[in-house]
């Protein structure tokens, strides 16, 4: 067993794991954080997207040991006092899901993106490029990039 | 995953300690972990090399550019000293997968995995990097043995590369848009050890083009290269794209790289 204690959406968390524990089973098994997805299991498609430090990473690509000592953050904290994040309300507004399954990891992707533009303008062929670790099997992108946009200029905007 | 035990050294002399023939490197765990769960790897032990920070930074002195091996390709892609020193270097490495591969990946795992179509090798090969490791000190070319092959030892591990500076270079790669890796890739450079051709993707591990070489050396030119076939003998062949293409591939990539530069 390895002790592992991680930051999760600001709240200290300590647990003693088997090593194997990945990331993504730590936030949905133990911490019934269950926004987070499992879409491929392969490092693929995104789903499962967080926050590490700020940084977008695949959950499902990481051990929690891994992250020991880290921040890590969920779509789960995002929302403050109720009120959606600017990129999740932009996704709301502009129809930027169908079935939904992806859009955690998508909405994660989106925040760090915005953040890290954060000097240059979000172009549209940013934002598609930005995406290639996101799958989405339903919308075909075009209300996804459209709601990057605007969720990405209310961050600005603040 | 099979079970193992994990650790987490704070320093390369402990990693080397606790390593032996059953134990594995863990750096940022984008090609490692989805083996590990796959079963196509096991190990008794894991070692993260995470918390262990003489593999970290990026210096840049005089005609040498160091990095660090457990620097991510995100960090690469960003530095301000790599994107003056070496732009074709942060170029590569802002390309190799997608943002949150890159937020992980490190230049220490992805050359002691030496994936046929991994992107660093051939920017190692073709500056004529060395890599530090624990033990000793390989040019790029020795350090790539074959196929996932290279010359680390048991508890040797890879601690930083050194990139000779270049007067110019470029990387053009052709990438599978689904996996994200390159079908082929070229990079180009031009350094005080001469004009070097490298390419991945395309054979069963990093390899240079002579001839292209030698008659970038002469005129410095994408027309330079034309007329130059490389031969498909010997190069990968699968769903994606046949020997030929390939070699077709590293003439068009060759030519693009050079006509970025001039
Ligand atoms: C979706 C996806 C797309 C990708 N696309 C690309 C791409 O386009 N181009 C590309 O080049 N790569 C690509 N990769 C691979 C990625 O760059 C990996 O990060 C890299 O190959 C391995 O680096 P890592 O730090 O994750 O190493 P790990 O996965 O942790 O380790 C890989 C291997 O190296 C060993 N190792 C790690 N560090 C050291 C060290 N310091 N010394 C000795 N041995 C060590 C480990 O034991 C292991 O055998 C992709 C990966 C994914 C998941
Ligand atoms: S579930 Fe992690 S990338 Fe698909
Ligand atoms: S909305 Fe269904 S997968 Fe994206």
């Amino acid at each position: 067993m390895t002790k592992v204690s991680i930051t999760v959406n600001g709240t200290a968390q300590a647990a003693d794991l088997d090593p194997r524990t990945l990331l993504v089973d730590f936030l949905r098994d133990h911490l019934r954080l269950t926004g987070t997805h499992v879409g491929c299991d392969t490092s693929q498609c995104g789903a499962c997207t967080v926050h590490l430090d700020g940084r977008a990473v695949k959950a499902c690509t990481l051990l929690a040991a891994q992250v020991d000592g880290k921040a890590v953050t969920t779509i789960e904290g995002i929302a403050k006092d109720g009120v959606l994040h600017p990129m999740q309300a932009a996704f709301r507004e502009h129809h930027g899901l169908q079935c939904g399954f992806c859009t955690p990891g998508m909405v994660m992707t989106a925040i760090a993106m915005a953040k890290d533009s954060a000097g240059e303008p979000l172009t549209e062929a940013k934002i598609r490029e930005e995406l290639e670790g996101n799958l989405c099997r339903c919308t075909g992108y075009q209300n996804i990039v459209r709601a990057i946009a605007a969720g990405a200029a209310a961050m600005k905007a603040g | 995953m099979y079970p193992f035990d994990y650790h987490r050294p704070a320093s390369v002399k402990d990693a080397a300690t606790q390593a032996n023939d059953d134990a594995l490197f863990l750096a940022g765990g984008q090609t490692l972990i989805p083996t590990l769960k796959q079963r196509l790897r096991q190990a008794a032990t894991l070692i993260d090399l995470g918390a262990i920070p003489e593999l970290r930074g990026i210096v840049l002195n005089g005609k040498t550019l160091t990095i660090g091996a457990m620097t991510s390709h995100a960090e690469v892609a960003a530095s301000p000293d790599v994107r003056n020193a070496i732009p074709a270097l942060a170029d590569l490495a802002g390309k190799i997968g997608d943002p949150q591969v890159r937020n992980c990946g490190t230049l220490g795992g992805s050359i002691a995995n030496n994936d046929p179509a991994a992107d660093y090798p051939a920017a190692l090969v073709a500056l004529g990097a060395t890599v530090h490791t624990n033990t000793r000190s390989l040019k790029a070319e020795d350090f790539f043995t074959g196929m996932f092959e290279t010359a680390l030892g048991v508890g040797e591990l890879v601690v930083k590369v050194d990139f000779p500076l270049a007067k110019r270079a470029a990387f053009a790669k052709f990438r599978n848009p689904a996996s994200r890796y390159a079908i082929a890739a070229v990079f180009v450079a031009e350094t005080d050890a001469g004009v070097r051709v490298a390419v991945i993707g395309a054979g069963p591990g990093v390899f240079r083009v002579p001839e292209m070489e030698s008659a970038l050396a002469k005129t410095f030119s994408a027309a330079a290269l034309s007329g130059i076939a490389v031969s498909a003998d010997g190069l990968n062949e699968d769903m994606h794209a046949t020997a030929d293409y390939r070699a077709h591939l590293i003439g068009v990539m060759a030519a693009r790289a050079v006509a970025s530069l001039t």
